[in-house]
């Protein structure tokens, strides 16, 4: 992993933030484009196959609210994970702490306060996990790798432990009620409302704020962002606080959707949030991604799993023709990006 | 495969099943009903309740790490503690063979009299259960057997085979005037071998009738999560059926709840395992699920009975035979609206 050598604070700080950033932004922004182009392409080449194998099941509304609600839980967490490999790190963690806060969020005694004792719980875990996730790395010297590897064992530990393996139902109705159909607004599920609001807030995130333009800047030359003033720390410690936020809302939308906590939710998130990250064009070796590509990357991940099922594929056949559109989605992608 | 299936090995099995379902209702009220058929069957069984010779037991299995396993520690726990002559030496549960081979052999180290083992992994684990047969431990099995039958004096567990031929039985007999009757599969984990008798066991009761056809089958992961999921695509991709299995009752939360969010009641569907939770649903009759079938945890109390009886060298009751038998396969009942009481206070958080 890229960690900077933590010698003392800078002694640049007070130079204007993100000087040398624009520019190589702007020649990257041209180029992502063209990537986001084939990802389009390619969830188009999967929505024709969707169309042509199950034309009935596939294409219609009720199945475009289905794939979007699947894809909206792994979607938030998506987003989180985008900024913090941009940033150069990467967060293994995300699936544990959706377990963690949806399990605290679904306790009896949270429950006891309703619906907002359970968003909070959910977002305040999710926050809390985020925050130590953030001080082992940025100011412990630790690196992510590792950080969130311990964070994914003890946080899907302390879940196991609250739950004792048992299925937590949830009880509040005002909860359950957002997860059915009488709660759409417009035909437009509340869940895939959320999920279009953090993608919303996460690109205006990474491509309008200063706090964008650093995040890339980290990622891409931490010793470089350091001397041009940005605080090296203090942002991984932001990007981990912000991941966790999202796993915290991802879990509140987990919540609804399955109207439970178990210890086992979020099964391996993080291996689908790294690999819609990376299938959308974000770079693992940080300095380079998008929210657009990410979020097609979900879509992208959500519509085969779709496909398969409508047209009652054994899992087996599903993991190997998974593999294979995984590395066919990055080669396509790949050559149109070059040429 | 262990296909056990001698009718003494039921009959007891069924015995034990409904003697273990009194037993754990210690959380609920106990229903007259259970407690009848129990002290009728089960007389010789329990008649050496009173305390006999002192026998330690020693029980090692899994994490605990969903409901059916954790009713599993459960019912070992509490049978053993009705016991004043038992003493259970009960290991901390792990998923990781090599740390569950280490715990065994403490176990053996410590010279425990019998042996309770529900293997992480059966083959993997074969090794030190014939390493405690051996060392003169008499090992009682429990569920997932071992790779050879030198490494068990007994064997204990479920049908998963019997599981998905019951539940094919019971929605054959439901549809069986019904023309062109369509029949829809949730399976649980594809990987496990378990998962594959299940399915054969429903494929061949189906066969029985021939106006049913199943339609669809996708597998889940026995996690609430994954059974919203895949059970969400299942009835968007199926319009229109008239019946549902679904292996697996956790994973029966989350593809209730896709039925509930669909907005779908125009099929009937059967569980399986046993969770309160689908219980209390069948009871209630105001839903889709209308039966489930057991995969009873209550077979971890009859493996401490069966182990105390081996360390004291008695026979069991109802059975002519002194000595306790080899293998036990357990009956897959289907509880329904008429006997889901009887049940309740088996059923698993």
């Amino acid at each position: 992993m890229t960690q900077p050598a933590s010698p003392a604070r800078p002694v640049t700080e007070k130079s204007a933030p993100a000087d040398g950033d624009p520019g190589p932004w702007r020649s990257l922004a041209a180029r992502v484009d063209v990537r986001t182009l084939s990802l389009l392409g390619v969830l188009a080449a999967l929505v024709v196959i969707g169309g042509v194998t199950e034309p009935e099941a596939f294409l219609d509304t009720d199945n475009l609210q289905l794939i979007l609600t699947q894809a909206s839980v792994i979607g938030v967490v998506t987003v989180g994970m985008t900024f913090v490999i941009i940033s150069g790190g990467i967060d293994l963690s995300v699936g544990a702490i959706v377990a963690l806060a949806s399990v605290w969020a679904t306790t009896v005694a949270t429950q006891d306060y309703g619906f907002a004792g359970i968003l909070f719980t959910a977002v305040v875990v999710g926050l809390g996990c985020g925050l130590v996730n953030g001080l082992l790395i940025a100011y412990g010297g630790m690196v992510p790798f590792i950080a969130t590897l311990a964070m994914l064992a003890s946080g899907r530990g302390l879940a196991l432990e609250i739950t004792d393996g048992k299925t937590q139902m949830v009880t509040v109705d005002g909860v359950l009620k957002l997860g059915e159909r009488d709660s759409y607004v417009l035909g437009i599920p509340p869940l895939v409302l959320v999920f279009a609001a953090v993608t919303a807030v996460g690109w205006l995130l990474l491509n309008r704020t200063t706090f964008g333009r650093r995040s890339v800047a980290v990622g891409g030359n931490a010793e470089a962002a350091r001397l041009a003033g940005i605080d090296v720390r203090r942002q991984r410690l932001y990007l981990y606080l912000l991941s966790g936020l999202c796993c915290g809302i991802a879990a509140f939308l987990l919540i609804i959707l399955a109207g439970s906590g178990q210890n086992t939710n979020g099964n391996l998130y993080e291996l689908d949030a790294i690999a819609a990250a990376i299938i959308g064009g974000t770079l693992l070796s940080g300095g380079r991604g998008t929210i657009t590509g990410s979020v097609l990357g979900v879509l992208i991940f959500t519509t085969i799993t779709n496909i398969f099922a409508l047209n009652n594929l054994e899992t087996a056949v599903q993991q190997i023709a998974k593999g294979a559109i995984i590395v066919a989605a990055v080669l396509v992608q790949r050559r149109s990006a070059t040429t | 495969m262990p296909e056990f299936t001698s009718r003494r090995g039921l009959l007891f099995g069924a015995a034990a099943v409904s003697a273990g379902a009194v037993l754990t209702g210690c959380t609920s009220n106990e229903s007259k009903d259970s407690e009848g058929d129990t002290s009728g069957d089960n007389k010789q069984a329990v008649a050496d309740d009173k305390p006999g010779k002192r026998v330690t037991i020693g029980f090692a299995g899994p994490q605990a790490d969903h409901g059916w396993l954790n009713a599993i520690n459960d019912n070992a726990k509490s049978r053993a503690k009705k016991y004043k002559d038992v003493t259970l030496e009960a290991t901390e549960g792990s998923n990781d063979t090599a740390a569950q081979i280490g715990q065994v052999e403490t176990l053996i180290n410590k010279k425990v009299d019998v042996l309770v083992i529900l293997p992480a992994d059966g083959k993997a684990l074969t090794q030190v259960g014939l390493k405690a047969m051996r060392a003169g431990i008499p090992v009682v099995n429990l569920d997932r057997i071992f790779a050879s039958a030198q490494a068990y004096r007994c064997w204990i567990g479920g049908d998963n085979y019997g599981m998905g031929l019951n539940a094919g039985h019971y929605i054959g007999e439901k549809l069986k005037d019904k023309k062109n009757a369509k029949v829809v599969e949730l399976a649980g984990l594809d990987n496990l071998e378990l998962t594959k008798q299940r399915t054969k066991g429903f494929d061949d009761a189906l066969k029985n009738y021939s106006n049913i056809e199943k339609v669809a089958r996708q597998a889940a992961e026995f996690t609430v999560e994954s059974g919203q999921s895949k059970m969400s695509q299942l009835l968007q991709a199926q319009k229109n059926f008239d019946a549902l299995w679904n292996h697996d009752d956790d994973q029966g939360v989350g593809a209730l709840r896709a039925i509930k969010q669909a907005g779908r009641d125009d099929f009937m569907m059967v569980g399986g395992a046993g969770a309160l939770s689908a219980f209390e649903e069948i009871k209630q009759d105001r839903g889709v699920l209308k039966a489930t079938v057991l995969y009873p945890p209550t077979m971890a109390a009859s493996a401490i009975d069966l182990a105390r009886a081996l360390g004291q060298g008695k026979g069991i009751g109802g059975m002519a035979e002194f000595e306790i038998p080899a293998s036990l396969t357990l009956y897959s009942a289907v509880v329904d609206k008429d006997n889901v009481d009887q049940y309740m206070p088996t059923g698993f958080k």
